[in-house]
């Protein structure tokens, strides 16, 4: 059964060990929209020996730079990730937390700077990685409900 | 040539505590220029651009004013009526734009962060005179100027701060720079207007004990510096309950007939009910002079940071 809901792919990339729901919000971090040329394939709610529920996505045909895996890390950092060229997984790597989120969350406060039409990028420092804490680096507020800020 | 050369001054926590005693010492040497007795061309020829998106009286005329006493020359405005920022420019091309006019940028704006993306805009060093409830660093230096200016040191001395703890940036601020000074420090503020945790667990982090009340009677008789703040009015949906607690925090003669007698009693102006008037006559009131020690502090400042001859 498993099979046929996870099947392989030839070339690309595959997260998995995404905390179960989260798999569109990754999607979302990577900037895979309506714009991408390749197939990608969302499951969620996978049983897992480890995590009891996660989500897995494949993208096909393109391979994620370190860069942008790492802002993966905000919201699942629990998730691998697994390079596949020609059916086999090429590389095998986890996510780190970069230091800093730029361009990827949204600040909560609507009194920053950050809010309003300027010519920058929103900006967060991870002040502590367990648990995850991030703060602006404009207004210096700690941003609350990270997921729902996700650009 | 000091490490506050061609430096931006943001926050008051990007201070070190050397950073602060530089500068509450070279204040002092300032004083008697700021108050006209020497005369000071430390800073002919520098220009001070004084950029303020909201109207704050004080802090812009003692900024100009400090510039003056330097032999500085400053231009500026205040509100934005009639400026390009009316039809629609961002606070990035103003700043750009007064690069090319201005040695040093003091900045006021309505919103948090303003001070730090204008310093990201210009080589010229940033101010920040105040990001909406953000960051206000330059009034934390006047006020820890007047603590040590009056008590002689930090150490041993023990701070209450009393007022609208949740919300006010200055006390905030204070509390940082006091946690990196060594002061003992004591909260009183009514239960919903209590100091924020991370800053408690700041000051906890920092090796220092500290006191919470939330009654001022409990704890004047062991302060030897009362920082009073206003409560503001809008914090309380019911306006009986408001002149209650507020009430309940004033500072009047009555309450301080168990207060050490070297205590100073400090405020960031203005007030409104929150000292008694009779306050004024005695010893213990010193806000009239913290908000004219601003002078002197912010002239420090100027001359630190572009390098004058004093």
């Amino acid at each position: 059964m498993r099979e046929l809901r996870v099947t392989p792919i030839k070339n690309g990339t595959v997260i998995d060990h995404i905390p179960a729901g989260l798999a569109l919000k990754v999607l979302k971090i990577l900037g895979i929209g309506d714009s991408v040329t390749s197939t990608v394939t969302v499951t969620m709610h996978v049983p897992s020996r480890a995590m009891g529920w996660k989500d897995i996505v494949k993208v096909e045909d393109r391979e994620l730079g370190s860069r942008e895996i790492d802002k993966i890390a905000l919201i699942a950092p629990t998730a691998t990730v697994n390079v596949i060229r020609n059916y086999n997984v090429a590389e095998k790597r986890r996510v780190t937390l970069p230091d800093r989120a730029v361009g990827i969350l949204r600040c909560a406060n609507p009194n920053c700077i950050s809010n309003v039409r300027e010519p920058i990028e929103s900006e967060f420092m991870v002040r502590s990685k367990n648990p995850l804490r991030v703060v602006c680096k404009y207004c210096d507020r700690e941003l609350e409900e990270i997921v729902a800020h996700i650009v | 040539m000091s490490d506050f050369q061609g430096r931006d001054v943001l926050s008051i926590r990007e201070l070190t505590k050397s950073d602060i005693q530089l500068v509450l010492k070279t204040a002092k040497k300032m004083v008697p220029i700021a108050v006209g007795t020497r005369r000071s061309r430390a800073l002919e020829g520098r220009i001070l651009a004084t950029l303020f998106f909201e109207p704050s009286t004080r802090t812009r005329l003692s900024f100009e004013s400090a510039m003056a006493r330097l032999g500085g020359r400053v231009l500026g405005f205040s509100g934005t009526e009639g400026t390009s920022v009316q039809k629609g420019e961002t606070l990035a091309d103003t700043i750009r734009m007064v690069e090319a006019y201005s040695d040093v940028i003091v900045l006021r704006h309505p919103q948090e962060g303003a001070a730090r993306l204008a310093a990201e805009f210009t080589e010229k060093p940033v101010i920040n005179a105040g990001d909406g409830a953000g960051q206000h660093p330059t009034q934390t230096l006047l006020d820890l100027y007047t603590i040590w200016d009056e008590k002689g040191a930090f150490q041993g001395q023990n701070v209450t701060l009393v007022g609208d703890l949740k919300y006010g940036r200055t006390v905030h601020s204070l509390t940082y720079a006091l946690a990196e000074l060594g002061a003992h420090l004591t909260f009183v503020s009514p239960p919903t207007l209590e100091m924020p945790r991370e800053i408690l667990e700041h000051v906890k982090e920092r090796g220092l004990t500290f006191r919470t009340a939330h009654r001022l009677e409990e704890v004047i008789r062991d302060a030897d510096v009362l920082y009073v703040t206003r409560i503001q009015r809008e914090r309380f949906p019911d306006p009986q309950e408001y002149e209650s607690i507020a009430g309940s925090y004033r500072v009047d003669e009555a309450i301080l007939r168990d207060a050490k007698r070297g205590l100073i009693i400090m405020h960031p102006l203005p007030r409104l009910t929150e000292i008694a008037p009779e306050v004024d006559r005695t010893k213990h009131a010193v806000y009239f002079k913290q908000a004219s020690n601003a002078v002197p502090v912010r002239m420090a400042l100027l001359d630190l940071i572009l390098g004058g001859a004093e």
